[in-house]
């Protein structure tokens, strides 16, 4: 027991909140070491931009208004006269932008790596509903702004889910809040953005971050049938957390850079009595669906090529999330190389068709 | 004796039976929570600001081979005047994703920016995506001024 005044203080809190369990807890915890180890360290990395990210949004949000006639005027506000407005508002756009790509990566390395099979069925479902999330947050958020290139994508992006039979039409005008996008459609992002989105994360996230604690790190599954005692761990206290901490450290690093360097533009203002600019493009993200869309003849055996495209995208999306259920073969242990062969094709389809987009 | 008391058929009716009333109240109460929920998320009917004719400005200020955008009501038109001198008016929303359309000059088309789409300039598609003509408005001159009109 500690008598000067910060050991008191120490107990005290020790006596009620019992540090040893959590540090037995801690002390517990290993992570396996293997030549696909350094895939452990995006789950971690795409957790450390979503904090970026809720603090960077907060601190908009003190500035930023939510109307069709002050929220172009509130972010010039942010990036011309608030002190290091410039800064927050580009952090939050590539942070956005980096923590859609490291929740990629880390979806594909624990697909190939066939992390999601038994017991870690919900630990995959979480985080897929997670990465349909984060595509949410950068479409609405990408309205917030209320410039040109934002309404017209809005316009185009939402009205392609009307195109879905039946439900496509309803599924619309809850998005716009109206039949077209107004100043309504605004206040509805926004509140989806800051405030419906965000709560229903947070569960998802604590959902993910528990059960991985329960099941600890997965292992590649050759490795799991290898006696104990010739598997290489490390603790994940303090040995792993500094390496993370090292990673999110380089990232952080590469974010300065970018938002100092390649501040994020605000464009013009929106106008809806204006004709839409020249070369809108959705977010790189969607750009791949984009494309193909654009490839899909106007009309395949008397049904819309887009219908088609939609159909397509959201029946891949849901067979992905669904994987852990239908894949058989590594359910009972053995190799799969069709799960390989799919992500492979997943992966060039996604590149191609970005690439593609990108310069047409 | 408490089995006694369960398999008493008398006494397993009357269970079923409160049974059944929870869960139907409770099935009520949640939907009584859901239905507002759901019915305040769907936008109510804001009435269209109903026009049926504007005034779109005045011929000399729309020179020849070109076009502007005009507000129809609040959604946005476009007037074309054609090299061969005569106005033209189109509803500027694209067919295709809901875009609006301007007229390119050097094609001598009414074009839209967001995916290439292609009208001549009675309104037909010609190229891109687009599915169907843009939907034409009547174009009346009196004097010099220049109204839209809606067709019928």
């Amino acid at each position: 027991m500690k008598n000067n005044s910060i050991g008191r203080i120490y107990n005290w809190f020790d006596e009620r909140i019992h540090f040893e369990y959590i540090l037995n807890l801690a002390a517990k915890k290993y992570v396996p070491v293997h030549s696909h180890s350094i895939w452990y360290y995006f789950g971690g990395v795409t957790l450390f931009l979503f904090i970026i990210q809720v603090i960077t949004g907060i601190l908009l949000l003190l500035y930023y208004k939510g109307s069709e006639d002050l929220a172009f005027e509130s972010i010039q506000f942010i990036m011309t006269k608030v002190e290091f407005g410039w800064l927050i508002r580009s952090i939050h756009s590539w942070a956005a932008n980096l923590m859609i790509l490291a929740a990629f990566i880390h979806m594909f390395s624990v697909f190939f790596t066939k992390a999601y099979r038994k017991p870690r069925e919900i630990i995959w479902l979480t985080g897929m509903l997670m990465f349909f999330l984060a595509l949410g947050f950068g479409f609405s958020g990408y309205l917030l702004p209320w410039n040109e290139l934002a309404f017209f994508a809005t316009k185009v992006g939402t009205d392609i889910a009307g195109v879905i039979p039946i439900i496509g039409k309803p599924i619309v005008e809850f998005l716009r809040g109206g039949e077209d996008v107004t100043g309504a459609t605004l206040s509805r992002f926004f509140g989806f953005h800051v405030a419906i989105m965000p709560a229903i994360f947070t569960i998802l996230l604590g959902i993910h971050l528990v059960l991985v604690q329960i099941q600890g790190m997965s292992e590649p599954i050759g490795l799991e049938g290898k006696p104990v005692n010739e598997k290489k761990t490390m603790p994940f206290f303090p040995n792993f957390l500094l390496r993370d901490l090292l990673f999110w450290l380089i990232v952080i690093n590469i974010i300065a850079i970018l938002a100092v360097l390649f501040p994020w533009e605000l464009g013009i203002k929106a106008d809806p009595f204006a004709p839409a600019p020249a070369g809108i493009k959705p977010e790189w993200y969607f750009m791949f669906m984009f494309q193909t869309l654009k490839y899909i003849p106007a009309q395949v055996l008397f049904i819309d090529g887009e219908v088609i495209g939609i159909l397509l995208f959201g029946f891949a999306g849901l067979m992905w999330t669904l994987v852990p259920f239908w894949d058989r073969k590594t359910a009972r242990g053995e190799k799969n190389r069709f799960i390989n062969y799919l992500g492979i094709f997943a992966i060039i389809f996604i590149i191609l068709l970005t690439i593609l987009g990108w310069f047409s | 004796m408490d089995n006694d008391i369960i398999s008493d058929p008398k006494r397993q009716s009357k269970r079923d039976f409160l049974k059944y009333i929870f869960i139907g109240g409770f099935t009520a109460f949640v939907a009584s929570i859901i239905y507002p929920i759901i019915a305040y998320l769907k936008p109510p009917k804001v009435k269209d600001v109903e026009v049926s004719s504007v005034k779109v400005g005045k011929i000399s200020e729309i020179p020849n081979d070109s076009g502007m955008i005009f507000k129809f009501g609040n959604k946005p038109g476009i007037l074309i005047h054609t090299p061969e001198g005569e106005f033209r008016a189109f509803n500027a929303i694209c067919t295709h994703l809901d875009c609006t359309v301007q007229y390119k000059q050097d094609m001598q088309i009414i074009w839209c920016a967001c995916h290439n789409g292609k009208y001549d300039l009675h309104g037909r598609n010609i190229a891109g995506p687009p599915p169907r003509p843009l939907d034409p408005f009547k174009v009346i001159i009196q004097g010099e001024e220049i109204f839209v009109s809606k067709i019928g």
